[in-house]
């Protein structure tokens, strides 16, 4: 038998990877995508592991709806990257810096 | 099991807006070619049976629908009026400023509609999901509106950058409501309420919860330290864009910080307080001070809008009906005269240039005397000096926060309000006594556009002589 903490601990993983994915990649646009994937899905395996141990259907259907949008998410992620890299022929991050916030 | 069919009527608005431009949507692809103008008109005519559907059946008290996810009462209504009236204003502005950028297409029109879709959903959200739909129908629909300008190398990166902190931003409020729904087995904001009251939900997930929800809704207000898209976006986006996320987008923005902290974590003031009164005093600070340099007058307004956040968060921190009141009015009042204020970058910019820069304002009185008395008075409304209306909004929060005895950010608020004057007044100081580098008479695009920045800059000192309206309206709505 799995322990809920297990499942929990496994979920903070994925986000750790994910945010660090985001933060510390400095190479290709198309990695942060797959980070933020990594992300939503460490959040669809805590809603799912919380829906199991609590007997409670809630969490499945959150997934559902997270699953959808994320879908939706990536397509426009990528149709903005595919517009960046016509424009400017690369997609590397070191390539994004005309803006300084 | 038995399905009992849910009432439909508190959604009408919401529904009868989906169908509109799901209909216009279709339409564009035909219209377009024949008449230019249609899809601007169909939308405006959309936005006005919106705001009349509203009108006609205003609540005046709270109805549950759909197994109770979505709510409908005084509150929601107040702000969903204010996003429609102030999305009328901004598509006026923004056919102008796509026309004179040469990429009038009707698809703005259709997205921003989708946009404020999403923001009316947001506004009604009784339910964890219902809230992340509307959030994510806005924020797809911005992220796509930003990059609309194809050949703009700053706005496709501004709209990347936008896009994957937007993505990062929604992953941390998922993750934080995943916890929170761990706590308490439940998505609903009144029943999470409930059952944190009741105290058999874990201590420990409901604060790893609350951490990541305040960082999450944090990130979409645009506050410091998660900031650092909100003035490259502005800058980047094209103004009508700018306009966009600006106004309405922070009135929707607003309604989420409510129904998520004082609807659904009412039991746990404590630790959001906490997170909220870090993150004013930063925004505060930050807002004021990093704004003295800025040059590109979109620049300033978007490190101003982190400061104008900032002072909308006190009234959230005061934590009680007539802080959150006070700071409904500020976010109406910040909405309003954010749409003055980019309403009259956009009336003054021409094809060849944005006039985004302070320098061009340079000796406005000489070239247009009317307009720069016009953009004084929206200066003068953000800077918090009366009788304008920006004053009460002001006042009104520092007096709340005052009241709940924290005196001490109060004082912060006042002195960071004194700093932010200056650049406001800098403003004020290049359009009266700088001498212009062109002395040529400047006119606004249209005659149409010239009435409406005149009509909303007036409103702002109308309402600023006669502010009890809109501050009963509040206030009733929350008591």
């Amino acid at each position: 038998m799995i322990a809920l903490s297990d499942y929990l601990v496994f979920g903070a993983i994925l986000f750790m990877v994910s945010m660090a994915g985001i933060f510390l990649n400095r190479k290709n646009v198309i990695v942060l995508l797959m980070s933020i994937e990594l992300l939503l899905l460490a959040v669809n395996t805590n809603f799912i592991a919380f829906s199991h141990y609590l007997n409670d259907v809630t969490g499945q259907i959150f997934v559902f709806f997270i699953l959808t949008v994320a879908a939706a998410e990536a397509a426009i992620g990528l149709a903005i990257i595919v517009l960046v890299f016509r424009n400017r022929k690369s997609i590397n991050v070191d390539d994004l810096g005309s803006l300084k916030g | 099991m038995n399905f009992v069919i849910p009432s439909f009527l508190p959604a009408i608005p919401e529904i009868a807006l989906l169908t509109l431009t799901s209909i216009i949507l279709v339409a564009d692809t035909i219209w377009s070619k024949r008449h230019e103008f249609a899809t601007y008109y169909a939308t405006q005519f959309a936005l006005f049976i919106v705001g009349m559907l509203l009108l006609s059946n205003f609540a005046t008290e709270q109805t549950l629908t759909f197994s109770g996810s979505f709510v409908r009462d005084s509150f929601g209504d107040i702000l969903k009026l204010f996003i429609i009236l102030i999305s009328m204003g901004i598509f006026m502005f923004s056919r102008e400023y796509l026309l004179q950028a040469k990429f009038y297409r009707g698809e703005f029109f259709t997205l921003g509609l989708f946009g404020i879709l999403g923001m009316l959903v947001m506004v009604s959200a009784h339910n964890f999901i219902i809230l992340y739909l509307g959030l994510e129908i806005m924020s797809l629909a911005i992220y796509t509106l930003v990059a609309m300008r194809k050949s703009n190398g700053k706005a496709l990166e501004a709209s990347l950058k936008y896009f994957v902190l937007g993505a990062l931003a929604t992953g941390m409020l998922l993750y934080g409501i995943s916890m929170l729904y761990g706590a308490t087995a439940t998505i609903q904001f009144d029943e999470m309420a409930k059952v944190i009251a009741s105290g058999s939900a874990d201590d420990v997930v409901l604060s790893f919860g609350v951490v990541f929800v305040v960082i999450g809704l944090a990130f979409k207000l645009g506050t410091v330290p998660f900031h650092m898209w909100v003035p490259d976006v502005y800058e980047g986006a094209p103004t009508a864009v700018t306009l966009y996320m600006g106004t309405a987008a922070k009135i929707a923005a607003f309604a989420m910080l409510y129904r998520v902290l004082v609807e659904a974590l009412p039991g746990l003031v404590a630790d959001w307080q906490a997170l909220i009164i870090i993150i004013t005093i930063l925004s505060l600070i930050v807002g004021a001070v990093i704004t003295l340099v800025q040059e590109n007058l979109k620049r300033l307004l978007a490190y101003s809008g982190i400061a104008h956040i900032g002072f909308l968060l006190l009234g959230m921190i005061a934590a009680n009906p007539g802080g959150y009141s006070a700071a409904m009015i500020y976010v109406i009042v910040y909405a309003i005269t954010a749409l003055a204020a980019f309403g009259m970058i956009i009336a003054l910019a021409r094809t060849s240039s944005e006039f985004d820069m302070i320098a061009d304002f340079k000796g406005m009185n000489k070239r247009n005397s009317w307009l720069a008395l016009m953009m004084l008075f929206v200066m003068f409304s953000m800077a918090g000096i009366p009788p304008f209306i920006g004053f009460y909004a002001k006042v009104l929060v520092i007096e709340e926060v005052v009241q709940a005895g924290f005196t001490w950010l109060a004082i912060l608020a006042v002195v960071t309000a004194v700093i932010s004057a200056f650049y406001y007044l800098r403003v004020v100081k290049v359009m009266y006594f700088d001498e212009p580098d062109d002395s040529t008479p400047i006119e606004p695009v249209s005659r149409q556009l010239k009435w409406a920045v005149s009509f909303i800059s007036a409103l702002l000192l109308i309402l600023g002589l006669m502010p009890s309206s809109l501050i009963t309206l509040c206030y009733n709505s929350l008591a």
